[in-house]
């Protein structure tokens, strides 16, 4: 009998050492995978057991801060927006059953002191009631933001507003925009009303058009085209000089592309650029620069990549295939005969106006704007500052630096003073401001070649006169089938203009 | 067995039991601290309590059993401890049930009383051998209780519960015992037709069929009653333990081969037919596949497991709260999630050292009953361990059943008490057997 005892053992032996290795695996090597479940709310109920990190503005408005909650059991504590509206795309929203978003998700961990250096300073205090949180100070300037917005209005647009020489983002809009209180809230079968309310507009207001969301550039992408042709096909801003004209039918077509209302344009890059002239662009695109050329400038301002940003961004799109390329054709205008282009060389003629498949954030042509106002690199934007711990001391802040180096300050200098022309006696006159130098660019960009409806807009720079621009923006309004078409000179200028009023503080 | 080593035997006891009362002290502290930051206001009265219970079983086995194994009753104590700690710290935010710590204590409090009673009255194991059919007959009716109108309740889907006047109790909890003693004293008393009476096919040694009838009837019998009760737990524990009984008590491997037979067979009728076995099979393959329904209780408990990491939250500082029926069947995931990989490891041992103590009874006993009941009762404690550990970290199909000392429930833990009560006393019993023995054959070598 003792036999079949000790063989039992054995048996028990057996199986407490597998549950022995199945404790092993849940406990240590699947733990990590496990934790990151998505389903996984332990973390959130952490988060809202205890306060958050508060964030500022530059000037010290509190755009997010933690309350006690006095209602529920679960959830000390409570998120709180008290600019809700305003800066719902900047913080995000802290969701119990939907995760979060914007900085409350990108900074989710330095907010409820998880980092592996807030844990460990945790661990000197054994028994401290709540963790050592970080709060964040942000670049955005208050007045100008809600300036911003309010200019904006009720239309479905964005503002990207940011210093071109430190990447410094003073305003960042989207709208329309929602309630980040609604979502936040303890209460969670009232999250998660609001949360189906909002996912359910056609609109989509949860989604950050000013970085989550790309669209056609349209004449504001003619800055990109410029700067490849000062850079890489010996332009300059006087010569070559094109055919003045009201159509331009690219290689293997016979469908000519048109200037805007019919008009006839055409002339030196400066004044081609002056009056938005699309003949001269879908030529230069087509015949002068070629696919690759213009996708690899594109790029070197950020398209095709993601811009490193301190909140969730997309990618900004330009294609990279326009088909193979086909030995001499002859142009229709016989002007440029015998030159290799590529299949698709209608379709690039219309990407080098920023249409096609073209498309852009908001923030990537900020990015363009202050790429032609700083000295010709791209600068890395950001959105805090600095953060600070409990005690109010500096744990880190951010540095300026530069994303890429995309044009010499040569080529820089000439596509200011182009974009100044602009705002002086070209589409974008509506921008003047006395006073300051301001420089830009206008886009319309058709969405379909049924409708009439486009979108509009703005890109740009200002400054004081003998400086360096101190600020660069980019302003859209979108399509709206009740509007109609919107150009961007029209409805887009007036909305930056009112920025800057605030920004340089000129009262009129 | 020697005078001093008897001595030395409960002075270990002893210790151990101070030692085991200081450690579920100083959880208890860490949890109140984890809690709410500051000293449990009740700290000398738990105090008092944990040690002042401990040191009176000691008293008793001191008294009544002094030759027993000194490790078991600290083990019990301290896994009892953890289990209270626990039940208290997890009643602090559900905030729904906060007499469970309370109950809890006065179930331990009962259970030692019971443990008390059982080493006082049964002072020989041949009591319990002589009466095996009216534990035979008790067994069957307690199995049968929760299935009489009335009496019988039905909660969570099982029809495990029956109700005298105030008091809700799982009368499976002790049938087990009765079965357990009733099973062993029948197969000492049919042990030598069970290994003789065989015929042999091929190689196997197949026992006669009319040996044999007597324990497939109450096997049935037992099956058919966990089937209407539908406790899947209770149902796989008696296979098991009456499996390994017959196996052990004939030395026939041919019983072992006909019983997993006979277990697979079941097991795979009960899932054709049933489907909240089937539904069980599927969220122990796939729990992830019905997160938000049968499957949320595995997978909050893996994620609370995963949380724990290998030193844990810190008791009080995780959310163990989040899986349902964690007080009970779920008590393994709060300790892995608030005391990480070494609090679970910590169980586990507790619960091996007991198992080898147990077996290391079974294994010194000449008497063929005390043996069998010693292998039975390890086995049964042993088991139900493994199969709600495993459970919980889905190495086997989630079934319900009480973590020993450890769950809230007070049929649990009385029955446990009574169970580690019945073990000493065997314990007791061979080691003065075994000195008896060596004792006459010093003798004999002196004339």
């Amino acid at each position: 009998m003792n036999k079949s005892i000790r063989r039992l053992a054995a048996v028990f032996l057996v199986f407490y050492g597998l549950l022995f290795i199945q404790i092993n695996r849940v406990q240590i090597y699947d733990a990590k995978q496990l934790i990151e479940d998505p389903t996984n709310s332990r973390i959130a109920i952490e988060s809202f057991g205890s306060a958050r990190g508060r964030i500022a503005t530059s000037d010290g408005v509190v755009i997010a801060d933690s309350k006690i909650n006095e209602i529920s059991d679960q959830f000390r504590y409570e998120r709180e927006y008290p600019y809700g509206n305003f800066y719902a795309h900047i913080t995000g929203y802290v969701s119990f059953n939907s995760g979060s978003s914007g900085l409350e998700s990108s900074y989710g961990e330095e907010l409820s002191g998880r980092t592996p250096e807030q844990l460990a300073d945790a661990l000197y205090e054994l028994f401290a009631d709540d963790p050592e949180t970080h709060d964040l100070v942000l670049t955005i300037q208050h007045n100008l933001q809600i300036v911003a917005a309010e200019s904006l209005g009720f239309r479905n647009g964005a503002v990207v507003v940011m210093s071109p020489l430190t990447g410094e983002v003073f305003a960042l809009v989207s709208s329309p925009t929602f309630d980040p209180n609604l979502l936040s809230t303890t209460n969670t079968a009232n999250a998660n009303n609001a949360r189906s309310e909002l996912l359910n507009k056609e609109d989509n207001p949860l989604i950050s058009r000013a970085t989550n969301e790309i669209y056609a550039p349209g004449s504001t992408f003619k800055l990109v085209t410029a700067t490849a042709a000062l850079e890489q096909a010996g332009f300059t801003l006087e010569t070559p000089v094109f055919e003045i004209t009201a159509a331009y039918v690219p290689p293997l077509t016979i469908r000519p592309i048109t200037n805007y209302g019919g008009n006839e344009c055409g002339g030196s890059l400066k004044e081609s650029l002056r009056v938005s002239c699309n003949t001269t662009f879908a030529e230069i695109g087509a015949e002068y620069l070629g696919p690759d050329l213009l996708k690899e400038t594109a790029e070197k301002f950020g398209f095709n990549k993601v811009i490193p940003f301190d909140i969730a961004t997309v990618p900004s799109y330009f294609p990279t295939d326009f088909g193979n390329e086909l030995s001499m054709v002859t142009t229709p205008d016989g002007e440029n005969t015998e030159i290799a282009v590529v299949e698709n060389t209608p379709l690039l003629a219309q990407a080098a106006i920023g249409q096609y498949e073209v498309a852009a954030t908001p923030l990537q042509m900020a990015l363009v704007a202050s790429t032609i106002a700083g000295q010709g690199n791209t600068p890395k934007p950001y959105l805090v500052k600095e953060i600070l711990d409990s005690k109010g001391e500096v744990v880190t802040f951010a540095s300026n630096s530069v994303w890429q180096q995309t044009m010499q300050e040569s080529t820089a200098e000439m596509l200011r003073e182009s974009m100044e022309e602009i705002v002086n006696s070209g589409t974008a006159q509506r921008l003047a401001i006395n006073g300051l130098t301001i420089g830009a660019k206008t886009g319309t960009a058709q969405i379909s070649s049924e409708d009439s409806e486009t979108h509009a807009w703005v890109v740009g720079f200002a400054g004081y006169p003998q400086n360096l621009p101190s600020v660069a923006f980019a302003v859209f309004v979108e399509a709206n089938s009740t509007e109609g078409e919107q150009t961007g000179g029209r409805v887009a200028a007036p909305i930056a203009r009112e920025i800057l009023l605030e920004m340089f503080e000129v009262n009129e | 067995m020697k005078n001093k080593e008897i001595q030395y035997r409960r002075r270990t006891e002893l210790w151990l039991i101070i030692f085991g009362s200081f450690v579920v002290t100083l959880l208890y502290i860490l949890t109140s601290f984890g809690n709410s930051a500051s000293v449990p206001v009740d700290l000398v009265p738990f105090f008092v309590v944990v040690l002042g219970l401990g040191v009176l079983a000691h008293l008793v086995v001191r008294k009544f059993a002094p030759s027993a194994d000194p490790v078991i009753l600290p083990l019990v104590f301290f896994l009892n401890g953890l289990g209270q700690v626990f039940i208290t710290r997890l009643s602090h935010e559900s905030g729904v049930a906060d007499e469970l710590p309370a109950l809890q204590s006065t179930w331990t409090a009962v259970g030692v009383v019971a443990f008390i009673f059982v080493l006082v009255f049964i002072r020989n194991s041949k009591d319990l051998e002589t009466q095996k059919y009216t534990f035979g007959v008790i067994g069957i009716i307690l199995l049968a209780l929760p299935l009489l109108p009335f009496i019988g309740s039905e909660i969570n889907g099982a029809r495990i519960w029956a109700s005298i006047g105030p008091i809700n109790l799982q009368p499976g909890e002790f049938a087990r015992l009765a079965l357990t003693i009733f099973l062993a004293s029948y197969l000492v008393e049919k042990k030598e037709l069970l290994q003789v009476g065989t015929r042999k096919i091929f190689r196997f040694e197949v026992p006669l069929w009319r040996h044999l009838s007597p324990v497939l009837l109450a096997w049935g019998f037992a099956m058919l009653v966990l089937i209407a009760e539908k406790d899947l737990g209770s149902s796989f524990l008696y296979f098991a333990l009456f499996t390994v009984m017959i196996w052990v008590s004939t030395q026939r491997l041919s019983y072992l081969i006909i019983s997993f037979g006979l277990f697979i067979c079941g097991a795979l009728i009960s899932w054709r037919i049933f489907e909240h076995i089937q539904a069980r099979v599927s969220i122990w393959h796939d729990p992830w596949s019905f997160r938000s329904g049968s499957g949320y209780q595995l997978v909050e408990a893996a994620i609370a497991m995963a949380n724990g990491g290998l030193i844990g939250t810190g008791l009080g500082s995780g959310e163990p709260n989040r899986i349902p029926e964690v007080e009970t069947d779920f008590i393994f995931a709060a300790i892995g999630e608030e005391m990480g990989l070494l609090g679970t490891v910590l169980v586990l041992s507790s619960f091996l050292l007991i198992i080898s103590s147990g077996l290391r009874i079974a294994i010194k006993s000449s008497d063929p009953f005390n043996k069998l009941l010693a292998l039975g009762l390890t086995t049964l404690i042993g088991l139900q361990a493994l199969v709600i550990m495993g459970g919980v970290v889905r190495l086997l199909p989630l079934t319900g059943v009480t973590l020993p000392f450890v769950s809230y429930g007070g049929s649990s833990l009385l029955a446990n008490y009574i169970l580690v009560a019945l073990l000493l006393r065997l314990s007791d019993q061979v080691e003065n057997s075994q000195s008896n023995k060596e004792k006459s054959i010093r003798e004999m070598s002196n004339e």
